[in-house]
């Protein structure tokens, strides 16, 4: 969990440095830097548990102990302290060893992180911990990137001196709607505490019984139910809270982390797509400490179930008295083409969305000049902002649509609906968007309708009604660039493959004007970015490399993230490292 | 024209090339397999006999395996006949036979036998009695390496065209060799029909065993010693116009994938097969006939089984068949013995051993055979 | 450093050729006799001479799934042996037991298990990964088919031929 540079406002002021010893080694580093985190930053890897930068640090896991020592003072009567070869004051090391996560570094100390002291230490941490640990690892969903597992392999004795029998505790136990408890695994660091309290605010869990026998468990009559729950699955650094929707579907290092965003609000959550052979089998939060620091909403994170279920299109379909019947792109798309070309310009509309990418909002605006339509809208979708990462805008790119096609969400909607129903228009291509649902229109104005080319990832009762049905791609299966709420640029990656004949939106928009137009030249995501780059001043000089995985700043908004904004006041207050 | 002769000559063609050289060459390459097997501490083929499972009994009758090359046969006529593409196709298609025929025409005027009574009259066992035997020998089966040559070029393609550079190198290179060395046993016998250099070695002794008749000179027995050198001479050139390991070059698998008939497949391929096995029989009743005696049965001047006790005696003919058959197997398996022991030269070993060595021991033995023939009485 | 390996010097004699030839000759010739007279037969002849009484203990053949005393699945679906296997024959879609089971307590089972027998190579490496002694090699040697659909072993096919294997480590026992 680095903390991952920010491009920052204005230069930050000089920060005093002081000098420490690590492993022998004189370095500098800021002052009141936790230990631990001044040993990150000279590279040396300390093994802990129960500190996470983003939550307080109570200091109760003992696996972090280092060997640390005090700068030597001037005895009675001594001017001069003894020096090391660096001319540093000699080091009078402690002999008892000090948790690296809560001690601040300070001049002149030293720490020893491999020294025999603190090989004893974590040697016998661990094997505290193991003492009544079950040998679970082969049906625990943790196994590859367990804590546990891994300091074990590295600190631990390889065997076990404990002959008497486990302590047996509650094992598989539902402890929220999308959360399962396996009390045996847990190694009582409390991160789970402390996030449910200390970041979502819902209380809900703490630890009963002592000892051994300490189990942690929900509060009576709660359950951890908040939409930030499936968190806590991801900072146990054991398989004790697991996911119930990701358990035994796949072993972790089976799958293909694919760095992406969440498509699922205006927040623009930087995600990672853990996916195996094209199926997606979980979607985890990627640390960005401009949007979403390092959490992500459970209804995000479980919203691509959708991605492999049978309601996809997978094939270009045409209508043919009343049937639809499955065709080729090449068919498919010379009907629309002609469809097109038949009507007036003023006939025409177009339904945009606003969960389509920059490139493709950019090739519908193409689309439109070349056809000359002015009827053109997204749909606007909004929902109950939480105050954590949930956004209001349901649209995740709502910012890009306003940039690109130079609208305002909502506004032609109106006009577009009243001129079918008085049979001005006659052709409307609906792209990504389902008109019978949010967008409002009615059956029967569709019925109106001469041609609607309808393109869309789902099958759904619009679809029924068109003309010409293009499958498109969804989020986990194209590349491109959106544009969250606080107006930042952030780049999509394709975890798997687009399903059946499914392309991305922005091959079939590309192909669509070429089929009406002639026009062409573009071959790759990167030259659709290039030309938006060169047509939409915003995006001058960039390209998709520059944005990088955490994306840029693009736009100036005033809008704040809730959870960015109590992180920062608690890093101020110095309670967590941030 | 003598109706009997025609007829005689004609039964005589189709009973040597159906009835004796090509089955010889199936068992041969049955043989092959067999003595390779054998000498390697294997068992090899022995599972094809007369199917029986197929007519429903309960076990198929294994014969041994001497069924073998039937199958053999059989797969290569049912294969695929693939002609590449790239091929030029008159002169890929013409190569195979060019080699086959040339390797069979010899058997014409080796006598494989001294002669047969049939209806009353004494016909000799030889196809075409010339008096150029191994001329005509040595001029048709050199024609063999345009087999190779035009197969190698034709086929368009790298490795058959080196295999086929390299036919063409060795068999020109050996040919030298193998003429000079029968130079002193033509001196000897002063007769090139090879009928008769078999009828005088029946009479007077093997070349390499004068052991009765006039053999027991000492003008024969010093001629020894040109002749052991001939015969070594004759017999390794003759391993390498054959292409037999271990001068297989052309062929040589590690090399050259299979040299020249890479390109070939089914029939095509079977036939560069045959011309091989049937040059190498050739080649062993040749140095037969040359230095062994031919179909002559050792002493037979002296038990009654001499040429001309076959007069008359129908038996002693058919005896005489058998003993030049009995001694050109023993051949073919001395062919076999070496290629599944010795390693195959080098290209440059070769040239070195045909030009350096071959070409002026042949020379000086010709030499050397006047010599005694001049001051040996 | 380049190193000149020296070469044997050889006799006149041996620069002929003829001895090792001679040498080479009788050696094949005398492993030829031996074997006519009968003496030199090592090949088996398959099928109808086998060797399954004499194979050893270790022999890796087909790899199969067991099951335990009381029929249970020794196998958890870990997936550790899909991702040992070097040619990547195996293939588990892993699934959670149902509450009705009776070994609901051991939570996991394996809802596919695929065994690629065109592609196993019978290294045994699944065998030896295992953490719950679930898959082993059997002495099967003879796996064949006539389509590429019959060589992959499914779950059921693997537990016929691997049947049941007791007293092994039983690490669901109510004391450990
Ligand atoms: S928590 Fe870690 S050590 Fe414990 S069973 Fe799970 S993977 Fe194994
Ligand atoms: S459940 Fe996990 S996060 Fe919570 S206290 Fe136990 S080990 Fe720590
Ligand atoms: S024996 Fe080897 S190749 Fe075969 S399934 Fe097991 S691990 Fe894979
Ligand atoms: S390693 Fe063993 S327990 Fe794990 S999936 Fe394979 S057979 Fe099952
Ligand atoms: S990480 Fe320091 S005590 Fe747990």
């Amino acid at each position: 969990m680095s903390t991952a540079t920010q491009p920052s406002g204005p230069a930050a002021p000089p920060v005093d440095l002081v000098n420490v010893q690590v492993n022998g080694q004189w370095l500098k580093f800021p002052k009141g830097t936790r230990m631990i985190e001044a040993l990150r930053q000279a590279s040396v890897e300390v093994p802990h548990y129960c500190y996470h930068p983003k939550l307080s640090s109570p200091g109760n896991c003992r696996m972090c102990l280092v060997e640390t020592g005090m700068p030597a003072r001037p005895a009675p009567g001594q001017t001069e302290v003894e020096k090391d070869e660096h001319g540093f004051a000699k080091i009078m090391w402690s002999p008892r060893a000090a948790i690296a996560c809560a001690n601040t570094i300070s001049e002149g100390i030293g720490i020893r992180t491999e020294s025999t002291l603190v090989q004893e230490c974590r040697k016998g941490v661990m094997e505290f911990l193991l003492i009544n640990h079950p040998l679970d690892c082969p049906i625990c969903d943790q196994a590859g990137e367990c804590g546990l597992q891994e300091f074990s392999v590295e600190h631990g004795r390889g065997t076990s001196r404990f002959e008497e029998n486990k302590v047996k505790k509650p094992k598989h136990k539902q402890i929220g709607p999308r959360i399962t408890l396996d009390d045996e695994r847990c190694i009582m660091c409390s991160r789970c505490i402390r996030f449910t309290s200390e970041i979502a605010d819902d209380p809900v869990l703490g630890f009963t019984e002592r000892g051994s026998y300490t189990v942690l468990t929900t509060h009576p009559d709660k359950e951890l139910a908040n939409n930030y729950s499936l968190n806590t699955v991801d900072i146990c650094p054991v398989g004790a809270l697991t996911s119930s929707d990701f358990r035994f579907s796949m072993r972790v290092w089976f799958l293909k982390d694919t760095k992406t965003v969440c498509t699922g609000c205006a927040r623009g959550c930087n995600m990672e797509i853990g996916s195996r052979s094209n199926v997606i089998h979980r979607q985890t939060p990627r640390e960005n400490n401009a949007v979403n620091s390092a959490w992500m909403c459970d209804q995000g994170r479980l919203d691509f179930h959708f991605v492999n279920s049978e309601a996809r299109l997978t094939q270009p379909t045409l209508r043919e008295n009343g049937i639809h019947r499955a065709a080729t792109w090449q068919d498919a798309l010379a009907k629309a083409a002609t469809a097109l070309q038949a009507a007036q310009p003023s006939q025409i509309a177009i339904i945009a969305s606003g969960r389509m990418t920059n490139e493709e909002l950019f090739l519908t605006k193409r689309l439109a000049d070349n056809l000359g339509v002015t009827h053109l809208d997204i749909v606007p979708r909004t929902g109950e902002a939480d105050n954590y990462l949930v956004h209001a805008d349901k649209n995740p790119n709502t910012a890009g649509a306003r940039l690109i096609l130079g609208i305002d969400p909502g506004s032609q909607l109106q006009t577009i609906k009243d001129k079918i129903e008085r049979g001005e228009i006659t052709t409307v291509i609906a792209l990504q968007e389902n008109l019978l649902k949010k967008a409002g229109f009615s059956e029967t104005q569709l019925g109106k309708l001469q041609t609607l080319i309808h393109a869309h990832v789902l099958a759904n009762s619009s679809a029924a009604a068109a003309s010409v049905v293009f499958p498109l791609a969804t989020y986990a299966e194209k590349r491109g660039t959106m544009i969250n709420a606080t107006g930042r640029l952030q780049r999509l990656n394709n975890a798997v493959e687009p399903v059946g004949e499914a392309r991305s939106g922005w091959e079939f928009l590309r192909d669509l004007t070429l089929a009406v137009t002639g026009q062409n030249g573009l071959y790759s995501i990167e030259d659709v970015f290039k030309t938006l780059a060169a047509a939409v001043p915003a995006f001058t000089g960039l390209n998709l490399g520059k944005i990088g995985d955490l994306g840029l700043p693009l736009l100036e908004t005033t809008e704040t993230i809730p959870v960015l904004e109590r992180e920062k006041d608690r890093k101020a207050k110095g309670i967590i490292v941030g | 024209m003598d109706w009997f002769l025609i007829i005689s000559s004609g039964a005589k063609i189709a009973i040597i090339t159906f009835g004796i050289i090509l089955p010889m060459v199936a068992l041969c390459s049955l043989a092959e397999r067999k003595v390779s097997a054998f000498i390697q501490d294997r068992i090899g083929p022995n599972r094809v006999g007369i199917p029986m499972t197929l007519f429903g009994a309960k076990k198929d009758i294994a014969l041994l395996g001497l069924v073998q090359p039937l199958a053999d046969g059989l797969k290569f006529l049912l294969k695929e006949d693939f002609t590449p593409k790239h091929v030029r196709k008159f002169y890929f298609w013409l190569a195979p036979a060019l080699v086959l025929v040339p390797a069979l025409l010899t058997v014409g005027v080796i006598p494989f036998g001294s002669s047969i009574q049939v209806l009353g009259k004494q016909i000799p066992l030889v196809i075409a009695d010339l008096s150029i035997g191994p001329l005509f020998v040595f001029a048709i089966s050199s024609l063999g390496v345009y087999g190779i040559v035009l197969a190698g070029w034709a086929s368009n393609s790298k490795y058959p065209f080196l295999g086929g550079v390299r036919s063409s190198s060795q068999m020109i290179s050996y040919e030298i060799a193998l003429g000079l060395s029968v130079i002193p046993v033509l001196m000897i016998f002063g007769d090139m029909n090879l009928g008769s250099i078999v009828r005088f070695q029946d009479a007077n002794g093997w070349l390499l065993f004068p052991a009765w008749g006039s053999g027991w000179t000492l003008q024969r027995w010093i001629l020894l010693i040109p002749l052991v050198i001939s015969f070594v001479i004759f017999t390794v050139s003759i391993f390498a116009e054959t292409n037999r390991a271990p001068f297989d070059l052309p062929e040589c698998e590690t090399e050259l994938v299979a040299g020249y008939h890479t390109e070939y497949s089914s029939m095509k391929f079977a036939l560069f097969f045959l011309g091989e096995y049937a040059a190498m029989i050739v080649g062993s009743a040749l140095i037969v006939t040359l230095f062994l005696g031919g179909w002559s049965i050792p002493f037979g001047h002296y038990l009654g089984l001499g040429a001309a006790d076959a007069i008359g005696n129908w038996w002693v003919g058919l005896l005489h068949v058998g003993c030049f058959l009995t001694k050109v197997a023993a051949f073919i398996f001395f062919f076999m013995w070496v290629r599944w022991t010795v390693p195959r030269f080098r290209f440059d070993q070769l040239m070195r051993l045909g030009w350096i060595f071959f070409f002026e021991i042949a020379l000086a033995n010709v030499f050397l055979t006047a010599l005694i023939l001049m001051l040996v009485k | 450093m380049a190193y000149t390996v020296p070469r044997p010097k050889l006799s006149l004699l041996e620069r002929t050729y003829f001895p090792t030839l001679i040498g080479g000759l009788k050696i094949t010739l005398g492993h030829f006799i031996r074997f006519v007279q009968g003496k030199g037969k090592v090949t088996m002849s398959y099928p109808e001479e086998k060797w399954d009484a004499s194979l050893p203990e270790h022999y890796r053949g087909a790899p199969t799934l067991v099951t335990d005393e009381h029929e249970r699945e020794r196998c958890v679906a870990c997936q550790l042996c899909e991702f040992i296997c070097p040619p990547r024959a195996i293939t588990i879609v892993p699934e959670q037991i149902p509450a009705a089971d009776k070994f609901a307590k051991v939570e996991k089972r394996p809802k596919a298990f695929e065994i690629d027998m065109i592609r196993c190579i019978y290294c045994g490496m699944c065998e030896e990964v295992c953490p719950e002694q679930a898959i082993f090699l059997r002495k099967d040697y003879a796996i064949t088919g006539t389509t590429r659909a019959e060589m992959v072993h499914d779950k059921t096919r693997l537990y016929e031929l691997g049947g049941i294997r007791e007293g092994l480590v039983n690490k669901w026992n109510p004391l450990k």
